[in-house]
């Protein structure tokens, strides 16, 4: 039988080679982002973080290693540390909080109110300062508060002065770089609620606001809690908001990048802290299971 | 040494000679005795040139080494000049030890941390017949470039601190720095300050002059005592700071944005803010100030083409147009009878005026011997200060 010959010295596919080794097929699919996940990703965050139990040689700032956990103590017994990592919470917490509740009636109006062109129109308002650089928006905030800027002209005949660089324009300038990563999501979610519920809503006599708070809030919640681990884990990393506007303001982010060249160590045991504040974050949001639905 | 301090009688002559015979004999033993030695790895001077290699990598401010000039040293030697350009002298010295680098046009705060960290190696003047005699008189043989009698530095120029403020707001000019120090300046909070741990040697310039008993003879020497007295000065500061700096861009948007009227700042900044109202002064206290210099890695694999580098922007028109273009008052005074803008810009950054320069404190590494000379006390380190700075604020 001369036919069934050639099939069997046929070459095997590719395809049919992995289907018998599961391994293989394993192999194949995960080595490439195994390798940036580890080797990159991973691995170089794992390298900073360990020399943060080395120490730093006084005089020439160079990086020993050792093994000390000075540099975690300093976090707690240097006051100006341990008022910033509070006040850098303080911050993130603020922005998250302020994101969110500008989000979710801004989503609810473009989702079920506004007209389509109106929708767009608000759509491309939203997510237009994500094309323009991160650092450009932080100087446009500087320049929007400095002394002779938009905001004093615009306010200013109302007696009503920028505050100034300091704490409260820091946070307005987080609120302006991650707002849209807390709109982006709420937003979706809105649009992803039937119209029929406001209605049944409204037959059991619920008003605006109960509706908002007993209906579509619940139903909101997978979306601000995926919105608020951007706007809080953004906040507590960020430095450049902090340095540009935030006048003598320090958070966790400032304190890293003034010890980076001059104290690497204290700068890495640093990091830590906002990597701890998102786990204990994380947790406490997964215990209330909105995780599950992302 | 700076005149400054040939003006400080005994004390500073004695530790002069202290620094150099105690160098001199030999950095190995114990500092127990008192005297101001400073170990410094044994790394060999370059003997001879050799032959060119292809390329020369410099890590240095911005402006010093720009195509106007660099591409004529690649048409005479064939070396292809490689910038990185860094921001803060903390900066410049993690990338000196990456091993990346042959050269760094580092100020006095970095070259002691280089030096004493074996990361450049001692020069060959006789390879730098451009570093000659016309070298201003402030900037030979600083002790930030030369130790044990050995050059490690090639200087480029120097500058002030100035005190600069907007006469729009602060109409009767300031002589002194009370107005950025004192908390019932009438400037509170539109005030700026530098952002680096070195600026404590400012708080130190400031108490020099207006609390005697602390006994500051030099704001790089600075016992605990006096430190605490300074970070105390730089905290009251705090209060009234609209603002801080290193970043010569925010500092100019936020002089010509009206968001600070008085505090630190460089000649050149003034130039580049092209704003009428701003005005410089160096207040009676004295400054500090910066003095920068060519510094050749110890480990550097394109020596030959660092050397000529050095030479070539020794060189009184070379020197004279980087000085020009980062606003500085050049190392080589023979520029300055170049022609009639040359001495026009000599004149407006006091390029030959020792006078001038003698109230200039210039930026150098705070070690812990104290390099006032005195014995019965540890001085406070750089890495002290840095911690230090980081308290002031908050």
């Amino acid at each position: 039988m001369t036919t069934q010959i050639s099939l069997e010295t046929r070459p095997k596919p590719l395809s049919s080679a992995l289907q018998r080794h599961p391994r293989g097929r394993l192999a194949a699919l995960l080595s490439l982002p195994m390798v940036w996940l580890v080797g990159v990703y991973i691995l170089s965050l794992a390298l900073m973080l360990v020399t943060a139990f080395w120490e730093t040689d006084s005089f020439t700032s160079k990086v020993k290693p050792g093994f000390s956990l000075d540099n975690f103590a300093s976090i707690f017994t240097v006051p100006a540390y341990f008022a910033a990592a509070v006040r850098t919470l303080g911050i993130a917490l603020t922005v998250t909080v302020v994101c969110a509740i500008l989000a979710v009636p801004l989503a609810i109006f473009m989702a079920k109110v506004a007209k389509p062109w109106l929708r767009a129109v608000l759509a491309v308002a939203v997510t237009l300062p994500l094309w323009a650089g991160y650092l450009v928006k932080i100087l446009s905030v500087r320049i929007v508060f400095s002394e002779q800027g938009f905001f004093n002209w615009l306010f200013g005949p109302l007696g009503i002065q920028s505050p100034g660089y300091g704490i409260v324009v820091t946070i307005i300038a987080l609120i302006y770089l991650w707002f849209p990563y807390m709109a982006i999501p709420v937003y979706t979610a809105v649009s992803q609620i039937p119209a029929n519920l406001f209605d049944a809503s409204s037959d059991l006599g619920a008003k605006g606001l109960r509706t908002i708070s007993t209906v579509v809030v619940p139903l909101l919640k997978p979306a601000l809690i995926a919105g608020s681990i951007f706007t809080f884990s953004l906040s507590l990393g960020d430095f450049l908001a902090a340095k540009f506007v935030g006048g003598s303001t320090q958070m966790i982010g400032t304190i890293i990048a003034s010890n980076i060249n001059l104290n690497p160590p204290v700068a890495a045991a640093f990091s830590v802290v906002p990597i701890v504040l998102v786990l204990i974050y994380l947790l406490a949001v997964r215990r209330t299971g909105a995780l599950e639905n992302l | 040494m700076k005149k400054k301090m040939l003006a400080v009688p005994l004390a500073m002559t004695a530790a002069l000679g202290l620094i150099l015979t105690g160098c001199a004999s030999g950095g190995g033993e114990e500092a127990g005795s008192g005297e101001l030695k400073i170990d410094v790895p044994e790394i060999p001077m370059q003997e001879e040139l050799g032959e060119f290699e292809d390329e020369v990598n410099i890590v240095a401010w911005s402006g010093f080494v720009e195509p106007a000039w660099s591409d004529q040293f690649t048409a005479d030697t064939g070396c292809t000049v490689n910038r990185k350009v860094a921001g803060t002298s903390d900066e410049m010295v993690q990338l000196m030890r990456t091993g990346n680098y042959d050269l760094v046009s580092a100020s006095g705060d970095a070259s002691l941390r280089l030096i004493v960290g074996g990361d450049v190696q001692p020069l060959n003047l006789d390879l730098i017949p451009n570093f000659g005699d016309d070298i201003v008189e402030g900037m030979k043989g600083q002790l930030y470039d030369t130790l044990n009698g050995k050059s490690y530095g090639v200087p480029i120029g120097r500058g002030a601190n100035i005190l600069q403020y907007n006469t729009d707001v602060v109409t009767e000019a300031p002589t002194s720095w009370d107005v950025v120090w004192e908390e019932d300046s009438p400037y509170a909070g539109k005030i700026i300050g530098y952002d680096a741990p070195i600026y404590i040697a400012d708080a130190a310039v400031y108490l020099m002059a207006h609390e005697p008993d602390l006994g500051i003879t030099n704001p790089y020497a600075l016992d605990e005592t006096q430190l605490t007295a300074a970070i105390d000065l730089l905290k009251q500061q705090n209060t009234i700071i609209g603002d801080y700096w290193s970043d010569p861009v925010k500092q100019i948007t936020a002089f010509n944005g009206g968001d600070v009227v008085a505090g630190t700042s460089w000649e050149v900044l003034k130039k580049l803010s092209e704003n009428p109202a701003l005005e410089g002064t160096l207040p009676e206290e004295g400054s500090t100030g910066w003095s920068d210099a060519w510094m050749l890695a110890a480990e550097s694999a394109n020596p030959n083409c660092a050397y000529a580098w050095m030479d070539y922007t020794s060189a009184a028109e070379v020197n004279g147009q980087i000085a020009m273009n980062f606003g500085m008052a050049p190392a080589n005074a023979a520029f300055c009878e170049t022609s009639d803008e040359a001495k026009a810009h000599c004149d407006q950054f006091n390029a030959t005026d020792e006078e001038y320069f003698s109230n200039v404190w210039f930026w150098t590494t705070p070690i812990e011997q104290c390099i006032d000379g005195r014995t019965d006390v540890t001085c406070t380190n750089f890495q002290q200060w840095t911690d230090a700075w980081l308290t002031v604020k908050g």
